[in-house]
C-alpha cells in the first residue's frame, strides 16, 4: 500500500493499463505536457514515467480543441482495434459531442446487430465548487444515464478512481468516467499493485442500521460526515457509494433500505430526472413496504451555477443539508444552532 | 487512366447493376409496404459508389450514410443478408436492429452507414487513425454527401486527419440536392476546394458517372494515403434518379425536367455497358450479366422472405457486452 491522491491514483491506473495492453493509448487536450498530472511521473516533462517518453507519441496524442471528432474518432478507432482512454478535460465540454456519444459511441454495438465492439472511456472532470462559473460546473452524468448504451462510472476516493478505471479500460463497452473535482487531492493508503473493481457493485462506505444515506461522487464525502455527526446522536447511518450508476447496484440500495426503512439520496447534480431521482424511484417501486419515512432527496437545485463563492457554496449536498435530510426521515427535530456549531467543530 | 483488367472492369459493371436492381426492387418492397418504413435509394449515383469502393482494398475501412445500400454492395456484400435487413429479418446483416438506415458489415470493412449526415465521418476518421497506430496497412473512407459538407464536424475531422496525417479518403458525393435544397444555394465556394485549408488535396470529379474517372480520383487518393502521404476531400458530382426516400411525394418538383433528361442521357450503368462492348464484350454477355445480377437479387428477396422475424426474446442483445447492465 502507499498513500495516493485521487488525482494520482488515476495516474497510477493509467499507467497500468498502458502496461498491460500495447492497444490503450490516450488522447485528449493537453495530455502529452501532463497537464492534469494523470500522464506523467512528475512535475517535469524528463521525470522519470513520463507518459510521452515511456509509450511513445504514437500512444499518447494532443488533440485539438474538437470534441466532435475527438470522440467519434476515438469510437472508431475502437471499433478497429485500439481501446482508446479519451481525456476531456472538463465534464462541461461532453456537451460538444453530444451527436457522437449519442448516436455513434451508445448506439454502434447495439445498432450494428452486435458487430462493433466499443472499448473506450472517456473520462472527465466536474469541476463544481471551484468557483469557476456556470460554464466549467457542470454535473452532466445524470443526462448520460438516458443513453442506453453507455456505462456511467463516478468514483469518491483514489482506491475506487483507480479500480474502476482499470475496469473501465477492460470492458468491451463503452465507459463515462465522472472524476469529481473538488476530491482530487483526497488521500488515502492505496494498493500499488494491480486491481480492479467490477463496475456494478456498490460499496458500503459505512455499515448502519437505522438510516441509508445513497450518496454520489463529491457527495460521499460528505455524507459520511453527516453520518459522524447523527452518531452522536444514537442515529445508526449506512452510506452506501453506488460508484457506478450505469450498471447501478439496485439490490445493494434496496437490501439497505429493507433493514432501515428509511432512505436519503445526496447527489451534486441537478433535482429533476438525476440519479437521486431514478433511484428514488426504483426503491418506491421495490420496497415501498418497507418505508417508514418518505424518501429525501438532497440535490442541486435546478438552475445555473452562480460565480460568486458566497452564492455557489450553498448549491450542493453538504454535511448539514444531508443531515438535516437524515433527522428528517428519522424524525428527529431539526439541529440546533448549538448542535450545528459543535458538528462544524467537530 | 486506370490500370484495370477487363475481368475487374465487368466486377466493376457487376457491382454498379447490383446496385441499380436491388434499389429498384427495394423502391418497389417499399411502395408495397413489404419493406417498413423508408429507403435511399443510389439509383444514379452508382458510378459514383462504385468507383470509389473499388477503388478501396478488401480490408480496408469506409463509413456512409442515409443512401447506404450502395456502400456495402459496392464494397462486396452479399445481398441477402443486406435486403434481409432492410425488411427487418433475424438474419439481417445488423440481425434486424439496424433497418436501411443503418447498414454495417464488417466482414467487409463497412463500418456503419449513419442516419445522421455528416456524424459517421470522424468513425472513419478513428479507423485511419488505429491502422496509422497499428502499422497495419489499412485505408479509410468516409461517404458523406453536399449536406454533410456543411457539418462542423467534417472540418474538424478534415483538421484531425491532416494534422496527423492518417491514411483517409474524404469522399463527398455532391448529388447536388439536400432533399429538395439545391446544393448552391447552401454551399459557399466549391466543396473540393476547401481541402486547401487544410493543406491536403482536393480533387473534384465533375463526371461522376464515368465509373472510371473516380475510380482513378479515388484511387489516386487511396495510393496517397497507403503510401503515408496523409488524407485527400474527393468531390464526386453526380446525381439521384429517384426522391430523396422512397414514397416521398413533395408537392413541387424542385429539379427541372431538362436537368433530369441531361443526366439520364448519361446513365453510368449504361456508359460503362458500353465501354465494355467496346473492350470486346458481347450484348449477349452483358445481358447474360443482367440477368445474372437479377437472379441474384430474386434470391437475395427469396432469403428474406425465408427468414424468421427475431423473437421479442433477443430484443436487448447487443446492448451491452453483458446482460445484466440491460437489466
Amino acid at each position: 500500500m502507499s498513500v495516493m491522491s485521487y488525482l494520482g491514483a488515476i495516474g497510477a491506473a493509467q499507467r497500468e493499463a498502458m502496461d498491460a495492453d500495447e492497444r490503450v493509448i490516450i488522447m485528449g487536450e493537453d495530455v502529452e505536457a501532463n497537464v492534469y498530472g494523470t500522464t506523467g511521473g512528475g512535475k517535469s516533462r524528463s521525470a522519470e514515467g513520463d507518459f510521452t517518453q515511456r509509450y511513445g507519441k504514437n500512444r499518447i496524442r494532443n488533440t485539438p480543441i474538437s470534441e466532435e471528432a475527438m470522440v467519434g474518432a476515438a469510437a472508431g478507432a475502437a471499433m478497429t482495434g485500439l481501446r482508446p482512454i479519451v481525456d476531456l478535460s472538463y465534464s462541461s465540454f461532453l456537451y460538444m459531442a453530444m451527436d457522437q456519444f449519442i448516436n455513434q459511441v451508445a448506439k454502434n454495438r447495439y445498432m450494428f446487430g452486435g458487430q462493433a465492439s466499443m472499448p473506450v472511456v472517456f473520462r472527465s472532470a466536474m469541476f463544481y465548487g471551484l468557483n469557476t462559473g456556470a460554464h466549467h460546473s457542470d454535473r452532466p452524468y445524470p443526462m448520460f444515464m438516458n443513453v442506453p448504451g453507455l456505462k456511467i462510472v463516478a468514483p469518491s476516493n483514489p482506491t475506487d478512481a483507480k479500480g474502476l478505471l482499470r475496469s473501465a479500460v477492460d470492458s468491451d463497452d463503452p465507459v463515462l468516467i465522472f472524476e469529481a473535482c473538488i476530491l482530487w487531492g483526497t488521500k488515502e493508503e492505496v494498493d500499488e499493485n494491480e486491481f480492479w473493481i467490477p463496475l456494478g457493485v456498490a460499496r458500503i462506505a459505512r455499515p448502519g442500521t437505522d438510516v441509508t444515506v445513497v450518496a454520489i461522487s463529491g457527495s460521499v464525502p460528505e455524507a459520511l460526515l453527516a453520518a459522524e455527526d447523527l452518531a452522536l446522536e444514537g442515529v445508526s447511518v449506512e452510506v452506501i457509494d453506488p460508484r457506478t450508476l450505469v450498471p447501478l447496484d439496485r439490490n445493494a440500495i434496496v437490501r439497505s433500505v429493507v433493514k432501515t426503512g428509511r432512505l436519503v439520496v445526496a447527489e451534486p447534480a441537478h433535482r429533476t430526472c438525476g440519479a437521486a431521482a431514478e433511484i428514488s424511484a426504483y426503491v418506491v417501486e421495490e420496497a415501498f413496504d418497507s418505508l417508514k419515512a418518505p424518501i429525501v432527496r438532497v440535490t442541486a437545485p435546478d438552475m445555473q451555477i452562480p460565480f460568486s463563492p458566497s452564492l455557489e457554496k450553498q448549491m450542493y449536498p453538504t454535511r448539514f443539508t444531508i443531515a438535516a435530510a437524515i433527522r428528517r426521515v428519522a424524525g428527529l427535530a431539526p439541529a440546533s444552532e448549538q448542535t450545528l456549531l459543535a458538528a462544524l467543530h467537530n | 487512366m486506370a490500370n484495370l483488367t477487363l475481368e475487374e472492369m465487368i466486377e466493376i459493371q457487376r457491382r454498379m447493376m447490383r446496385i441499380r436492381l436491388f434499389d429498384e426492387r427495394a423502391s418497389k418492397m417499399v411502395k408495397r409496404g413489404h419493406i417498413p418504413g423508408t429507403v435511399h435509394t443510389s439509383i444514379g449515383q452508382e458510378a459514383q459508389v462504385v468507383g470509389s469502393t473499388f477503388a478501396l482494398a478488401d480490408g480496408d475501412y469506409m463509413s456512409g450514410n442515409h443512401r447506404s445500400h450502395g456502400h456495402p454492395i459496392g464494397k462486396g456484400s452479399p445481398l441477402g443478408p443486406l435486403m434481409a435487413e432492410l425488411v427487418g429479418k433475424a438474419t439481417g446483416v445488423c440481425k434486424g436492429k439496424g433497418g436501411s438506415l443503418h447498414l454495417a458489415d464488417f466482414a467487409v470493412g463497412s463500418l456503419g452507414e449513419s442516419g445522421i449526415v455528416g456524424s459517421s465521418i470522424p468513425i472513419a476518421t478513428g479507423a485511419a487513425f488505429s491502422s496509422k497506430v497499428l502499422d497495419n496497412g489499412k485505408v479509410a473512407l468516409a461517404f458523406f454527401g453536399d449536406g454533410a459538407a456543411n457539418q462542423g464536424v467534417l472540418y474538424e475531422s478534415m483538421n484531425l486527419a491532416g494534422t496527423w496525417m492518417l491514411p483517409m479518403i474524404f469522399l463527398c458525393e455532391n448529388n447536388q440536392y439536400a432533399l429538395s435544397t439545391p446544393a448552391h444555394t447552401v454551399t459557399s465556394g466549391v466543396i473540393a476546394d476547401r481541402a486547401a485549408g487544410f493543406g491536403m488535396p482536393g480533387i473534384r470529379v465533375e463526371n461522376g458517372q464515368d465509373v472510371l474517372a473516380v475510380y482513378d480520383a479515388v484511387k489516386t487518393a487511396v495510393d496517397r494515403a497507403r503510401a503515408g502521404g496523409g488524407p485527400s476531400l474527393v468531390e464526386i458530382v453526380t446525381y439521384r434518379y429517384n426522391e430523396h426516400s422512397e414514397g416521398l411525394r413533395l408537392a413541387n418538383d424542385y429539379r427541372n425536367a431538362e436537368e433530369r433528361a441531361d443526366w439520364l442521357s448519361r446513365d453510368p450503368v449504361v456508359l460503362f455497358r458500353d465501354h465494355l462492348i467496346a473492350q470486346g464484350m458481347t450484348v449477349e454477355q452483358m445481358d447474360q450479366l443482367d440477368a445474372d445480377v437479377l437472379a441474384e437479387v430474386d434470391a437475395a428477396v427469396a432469403f428474406s422472405d425465408a427468414s424468421p422475424y427475431p423473437e421479442l426474446s433477443v430484443a436487448f442483445d447487443d446492448l451491452y457486452t453483458d446482460k445484466e447492465t440491460a437489466a
